[in-house]
């Protein structure tokens, strides 16, 4: 049975909101007067006023964390999504002891470190070594430690040339690999990683991400983890939590959670196609479009349907030549498959000036996945200009292919399309 | 089924809380600091360590002719270089680590909003990278001090000269525990600042360093001698020249003070430590 590392109780935190002005002084003195001196509740902490940043907060105390309560296992590597202004800042400030918790409290064991920025404590008048070692330290290192490691951290930021210079001639991407390099080689029991990884070229985030996944899977640390990037998110972390509005609204396994985040935040169900366009040529008018005779943005396809028909009608203030190009995406936004006749067999629809209506039939893979995927459609002119974009428009959820005795492929496991036999 | 955790973070923590187990634990931090601190102050510039001396120097020959020559006060006998030199230098001392720590919050925030260290090592820091610029300057002093032997000036040290150490540990303390005090007060406020600055330059003109006590009345050598740190620039001359006015209460009043103020910095320290992030 492995053993808890972190234990979360209750921990709310309260935050007060506009500038300090003179009424401070006399909040803090009312407050005083009535919970030191009339011995009542403190005023201030009402129940309720949660933090949308929405909604323009009616009392000045908002609530950026309210009753987290959860545990962490020894070994787990637990990933923290939510929008921005969740909290998952704060609850990670709390855990690096930044901040203190307005209730609750938090048991740990072990050494906790935090990654909340790279690069923390660095001087620019100091050369790189003594940044090495200045860094280090501010993360918790003993200097012999950092000795010890030296030469593994050099070695991955790749900065030798330049140790003995001052951090102020480093480049941007130096500096953030030097921080990188630092911190990657602590050795606590948990580390706390908030949105690092989102810094640094395409070349050091690879990097990063590998030695993240090293740090999680292999040496078997307790690790809490804060990004964006979905697709790394799901390759390091195996547990997730959704926060809400400063709350916990989904535990479970990390894709399940994803999945519960990306949905609450492409709410397009209700919609119509046509609502999803984000741009338009401005002598280009789309009246309407239909996927499969349908303007809603939620389409089921069921087995036996192996066409999926396009409509589209407008109004055109020039003659073009059009294409209409759908793309077929994933729920983390990976392109699956594209339809673009235009772009890979040339062949476009003349549209002369006025009302047009053209329809398009797309043929479906045969063996299809069961899935959700999300389609993308625009018009243009493939390599000259673009008339429409409605990038992830329509919801397509699919049955699947199933034929004779088999059983559907599932997308996450088995890809998009399965393939044939020659017979 | 009670479990051992290494680390509990809480809303509160105890009023009078020296964890100095979490400090021993990041001393290898401190001493980055410090050598941080003195690096940089001289990093890039022609004269390096130099201006440790040069500052003193020309304030020194500003002090002997505005104050000596121009306003004539006395020097309780001493020669005037000697007498303003150990005052500036002690008051840059005490000046220098109250202004910094007064602002360490502020100063500070970005990286005391990053990561967690003991928040008291920082002012430690600046207070030991201070000692090490009025180390500069002490030398300046004995040199100066040879140069009046040699030429028979009748100045001697006295066996007060054992209590320096102890008067300069006073002096940090004092420094560390009004530096804190206002600290606290200055995340929240941020134009207390400049009045604390201005209240800094104030302080210098009600303590001996251009003027001896002993030119007061004693009426005004009482009030005088309530700014805590007065004892202390008196005793210090006395054990270094010969010659100073205070009395052994005076001192113990000082002492006395220091402590209370070390133990009230402390209490407001904690406290602000653990919430100025929200309101810096």
């Amino acid at each position: 049975m492995s053993e808890t590392a972190i234990k979360f109780e209750n921990i709310s935190k309260q935050y007060r909101l506009g500038l300090v002005s003179t009424k401070t002084l006399s909040h803090d003195l009312n407050r005083w007067w009535q919970t030191s001196v009339l011995g009542k509740d403190d005023p201030y902490l009402k129940i309720g006023e949660v933090n949308d940043r929405s909604i323009k907060a009616k009392s000045d105390y908002v609530w950026a964390l309210k009753d987290i309560d959860f545990e962490v296992k020894q070994g787990e590597v637990l990933g923290i999504i939510g929008k921005n202004g969740a909290g998952k800042s704060t609850l990670l400030k709390i855990l690096s002891k930044v901040t203190s918790p307005t209730t609750g409290r938090i048991l740990a064991k072990g050494r906790i470190a935090s990654l909340l920025e790279v690069g923390t404590g660095f001087h620019p008048e100091l050369t790189g070594r003594e940044n090495i070692y200045m860094n280090g330290a501010i993360l918790g290192m003993t200097k012999a430690e950092i000795t010890r490691k030296l030469d593994e951290i050099v070695d991955f930021s790749g900065v030798e040339r330049y140790l003995d210079t001052p951090a102020k001639r480093y480049s941007s991407g130096m500096t953030v690999r030097l921080g990188f390099a630092i911190a990657a080689h602590l050795e606590p029991e948990i580390l706390v990683v908030d949105e690092v990884l989102a810094v640094g070229d395409a070349e050091f985030q690879k990097k990063a991400i590998g030695k993240m996944q090293d740090v999680s899977k292999g040496e078997g640390r307790t690790v809490l983890f804060v990004s964006h990037n979905m697709a790394s998110m799901k390759s390091l972390c195996q547990n997730g939590i959704l926060l809400e509005n400063g709350m916990i609204s989904y535990r479970g396994k990390i894709n399940d959670v994803v999945e519960n985040y990306i949905k609450k935040s492409t709410d397009i169900f209700s919609s119509n196609i046509i609502d999803n366009v984000t741009w338009q040529k401005h002598t280009f008018h789309i009246e309407n479009i239909l996927i499969n005779n349908s303007t809603k943005s939620s389409l089921f396809l069921n087995n036996n349907t192996k066409t999926l028909d396009i409509t589209v009608k407008g109004n055109t203030e020039e003659d073009i030549m059009m294409d209409i190009a759908v793309k077929f995406r994933d729920k983390d936004g990976t392109v699956l498959a594209t339809y673009s006749p235009g772009l890979y067999l040339g062949e476009m629809y003349d549209v002369k000036t006025g009302n047009f209506s053209i329809t398009d039939k797309i043929k479906l893979p045969e063996i299809m996945s069961k899935g959700v995927y999300m389609l993308d459609v625009i018009l243009h002119r493939p390599m000259m200009e673009f008339y429409l974009k409605a990038p992830s428009c329509c919801e397509l959820v699919t049955e699947g292919y199933q034929g004779k005795f088999g059983r559907s492929l599932i997308y996450a496991d088995e890809g998009f399309i399965g393939l044939d036999r020659v017979n | 089924m009670p479990e051992k955790w290494d680390i509990v973070i809480k809303p509160k923590n105890g009023i009078f809380e020296l964890n100095l187990k979490e400090l021993i634990q990041y001393k290898d931090l401190y001493m980055l600091f410090v050598k941080r601190d003195i690096i940089t102050q001289y990093k890039q510039t022609i004269l390096g360590p130099l201006w440790f001396f040069i500052q003193p120097a020309l304030t020194t020959i500003m002090f002997m002719v505005v104050f000596g020559g121009i306003a004539g006060i006395p020097t309780d006998g001493i020669p005037q270089p000697l007498f303003y030199l150990i005052g500036i230098s002690l008051w840059n001392y005490f000046s220098g680590c109250l202004t910094a720590t007064s602002t360490v919050f502020v100063t500070n925030q970005s990286i005391f909003g990053k990561v967690y260290f003991p928040r008291l090592i920082s002012p430690l820091s600046t207070i030991t990278s201070n000692l090490v610029k009025l180390g500069i300057q002490f030398l300046m002093f004995i040199a100066v001090y040879i140069y009046y032997i040699i030429i028979g000036v009748n100045v001697s040290p006295n066996i007060y000269l054992l209590l320096t150490p102890f008067l300069i540990l006073m002096l940090a303390a004092q420094s560390l525990g009004f530096g804190i005090i206002i600290s606290s007060l200055t995340t929240k406020y941020r134009d207390l600042t400049i009045l604390f600055t201005f209240v800094v330059q104030l302080w210098m003109y009600a303590t001996p360093v251009i003027y001896p006590m002993s030119i007061m009345s004693p009426q005004k050598q009482f009030i005088m001698s309530l700014n805590p740190i007065t004892p202390i620039f008196e005793a210090f001359k006395y054990a270094t020249l010969g010659i100073g006015t205070f009395t052994i209460g005076q001192l113990l009043y000082s002492l006395v003070f220091t402590v209370v103020l070390l133990l009230i910095g402390i209490i407001t320290f904690n406290r602000v430590q653990r919430s100025f992030m929200d309101t810096v």
